[in-house]
């Protein structure tokens, strides 16, 4: 038996890269079957994330909320991981740079909001609304993606999952624990990484030696795919398939989105100090909003008018969540103490009354307004 | 009632709880077709099948992650960790989501799940399978701590923790698991979680303990009794989070005289903690300093040395002696 010397194979033309629409907006491949209200939904969503997402950044800068972690440029990755899932049914899992995708879920703008300006609540998504709060530490919530797709294998329900990671994040043990016990038990979970070619500075040629990190998912023996992440399109396709194998009792599929962010990692990062301009400014010249509207525009779907009142539109629903999130009051005391266990055990009810009493002295009383 | 040891009233416990409510499953290393390495979960796999008592593979990390997913969305996972030193590669799972789900969520999402962990040493084992762990989680907030002592208390802590909403760190004292045989009921019952129990009763002196330490200060108390006719009176913590603080302030405020007993190491433990407590809420009452006998500050040793470093009868009458004679 021969040696298999996986570097003379060409994984780059195995998992070639699935793509449905050019940069200019012209037709690559075959088209998926979206009616055309549902492409004009998949646009409005990208347009109204990347005005959430500016102006999170800008609220950051003007010191209303806290660290923000950006995700201009990955709009195709977090609508169309997202928008054809069943709402109340599947489960999101997603990192701090997800929330484009919890809100296409349902997570209402003032729980993203809240959540980076500091606020607890941010993370207590409404019922019905399935979508983990966003994990930091990177990958583990892969493992938990798989988790919740087993139980409800275990269960009988037709449950899909979706957990979301980087491309550094496939370097940590737990994406391959999650990709084996996936395959293992064959859970209905979708491993979803959006590669954006930096982990905040490290390039990907400092990751991994693989060419591609979908071919990671032969190790397994799942199905992986590489897609455009640049193409709403492509990922929807590559989407609906996943999800029709897991629903259907298929298992676990690896999906690699090819992608770049436009901005700093979080909005204390500078990347000029590990990237060029001319990167930044090649993916911008593919950029997936851009090319769904010129797509939009050639099927006679869009018009400059439209578009110009839907970028408005999405401007006036951000600044609505905005004054909504930043007219709620700061938590109660309370709140800090009141989550920690189902009941709070004697010492923790102790340590409530102790700063509620120190507060009081303070003269602040009982609502939280230190600081 | 039935005489059992202590592994087999955690056997019965995880069958009663498994045919009283089909959410329940066990999951981990070797539980399924062979039982567990401790036969814990011996049989478990012919009742339930594969899908109620499975092995996975071999990924604390893993298997501890899904199980919080499964948890979360509904099953109640009993998940073994082999060795208590097999946990370190779950460690994140457990301080960074498990402990914290509910409050990240705002109670949006709870994660009851039990991990049952066979702890401390004295089976002369190879290294990495004798660690007293209480006090690395005893510092982590979210989680619940139960050390049984003995068989009766096994199973209805067990089937308490089972039932309990929040996650559970269930550590097995595995020396005791077929150190003697009691009095178990056969049907399902609860011990409450944060109850102390008054192992025997006594007016000189209290010894905090929990675990397999409990049989080692019963014997101590004897040999006292016998030596010195000290009254020396033993509780039980049965739960290290929560903690039942009334009884041990109580205790310590009858006989005025404390030594807190363990194998975890000296410093920055737990029992650092019981001492504090009694300083926060008894001081007054003391007649002398809070004695601790413990484990040292170095690795657990292996086999031929392990008696060096597990506190014995000696070392507990030597304490009391310290605080009695103070």
């Amino acid at each position: 038996m021969a040696t298999i010397e996986t570097g003379k194979l060409n994984m780059e033309n195995l998992f070639a890269i699935r793509r449905v629409l050019n940069s200019d907006g012209t037709l690559a491949g075959p088209e998926p079957n979206l009616a055309p209200a549902q492409l004009k939904e998949v646009y409005r969503l990208m347009v109204y994330l990347r005005s959430f997402d500016q102006r999170s950044l800008n609220l950051q800068r003007q010191g209303r909320m806290g660290t923000f972690a950006p995700f201009s440029g990955q709009e195709a990755c977090q609508v169309g991981s997202a928008y054809l899932l069943q709402k109340g049914k599947d489960w999101i899992f997603p990192t701090y740079r997800d929330h484009g995708a919890m809100q296409v879920l349902g997570v209402p703008s003032v729980n993203v909001l809240r959540y980076y300006m500091g606020d607890e609540k941010g993370s207590r998504v409404p019922e019905g609304v399935n979508s983990f709060p966003i994990s930091i530490p990177i990958a583990t919530q892969l493992v938990h993606a798989v988790g919740v797709a087993w139980a409800a294998k275990l269960k009988k329900d037709d449950v899909v999952t979706v957990g979301y990671v980087g491309d550094g994040g496939t370097s940590e043990g737990d994406f391959h624990e999650a990709l084996n016990f996936a395959a293992v038990f064959n859970t209905p979970a979708i491993i979803f990484i959006q590669n954006n070619r930096y982990a905040i500075s490290t390039p990907n040629s400092k990751q991994f030696k693989t060419r591609t990190i979908a071919q990671r998912a032969l190790g397994y023996d799942i199905p992986g795919v590489r897609v455009d992440g640049q193409d709403i399109l492509a990922v929807l396709a590559v989407m609906q398939e996943a999800i029709d194998r897991a629903r259907s009792g298929g298992g676990p599929t690896l999906v690699e989105a090819l992608t770049f962010r436009y901005g700093p990692h979080t909005t204390s990062d500078d990347p000029k100090r590990y990237r060029t301009e001319e990167e930044l400014v090649e993916w911008q010249a593919r950029d997936p909003i851009e090319r769904l509207r010129r797509y939009l525009v050639a099927k006679g779907l869009w018009t400059d008018q439209e578009d110009e009142g839907l970028w408005s539109w999405a401007k006036d629903q951000v600044a609505a969540a905005v004054t909504e999130a930043e007219s709620m009051p700061r938590p109660a005391v309370d709140e800090i103490f009141d989550y920690v266990y189902a009941e709070p055990t004697p010492e923790l009810v102790r340590q409530k009354e102790y700063l509620k009493r120190q507060l009081g002295r303070q003269g602040s009383g009982e609502a939280n307004t230190h600081g | 009632m039935a005489k059992m040891t202590l592994i087999a009233a955690i056997n019965d416990a995880l069958k009663v709880a498994m045919r009283r409510d089909p959410n329940v499953l066990v999951l981990g290393e070797d539980v399924g077709v062979n039982g567990g390495v401790f036969r814990a979960t011996d049989g478990l796999y012919q009742e339930f099948g594969e899908d109620r008592a499975i092995d996975t593979p071999l990924a604390e990390a893993g298997f501890v992650g899904a199980a919080m997913g499964m948890a979360v969305y509904g099953l109640k996972p009993v998940v073994e960790i082999q060795f208590d030193g097999f946990l370190a590669p779950a460690h994140e799972h457990l301080v960074n989501h498990i402990a914290r789900i509910r409050n990240r969520s705002r109670g949006r999402f709870t994660c009851p799940m039990v991990l049952r962990i066979p702890s401390f040493g004295g089976i002369k084992a190879l290294e990495h399978h004798s660690e007293s762990i209480e006090s690395w989680y005893a510092n982590v907030q979210g989680l619940k701590l139960v050390v049984p002592s003995n068989p009766y208390d096994a199973k209805g802590l067990l089937l308490a923790a089972i039932e309990d909403p929040d996650p559970v760190l269930f550590l097995e004292p595995k020396r005791l698991y077929r150190a003697f045989r009691q009095e178990v009921p056969e049907e399902y019952y609860t011990v409450p979680l944060g109850k102390a129990a008054i192992a025997r009763e006594g007016k000189d002196l209290t010894v905090l303990t929990y675990g397999p330490h409990v049989q080692t200060a019963l014997e101590a108390a004897e040999r006292a009794a016998a030596d010195h006719g000290w009254q020396t009176e033993v509780v039980d913590l049965r739960s290290l989070e929560p903690l039942d603080l009334d009884t041990i302030i109580g205790s310590v405020k009858k006989t005025r005289r404390a030594v807190v007993l363990t194998e975890a190491p000296r410093t920055s433990g737990f029992h650092s903690e019981l001492i504090a407590l009694i300083n926060d809420h008894a001081l007054e009452y003391l007649e002398a300093p809070v004695a601790r006998v413990t484990g040292f500050d170095v690795p657990m040793p292996y086999l031929l040395s392990e008696d060096l470093y597990i506190p014995g009868v000696e070392r507990v009458v030597a304490a009391m002696t310290e605080v009695k004679s103070w």
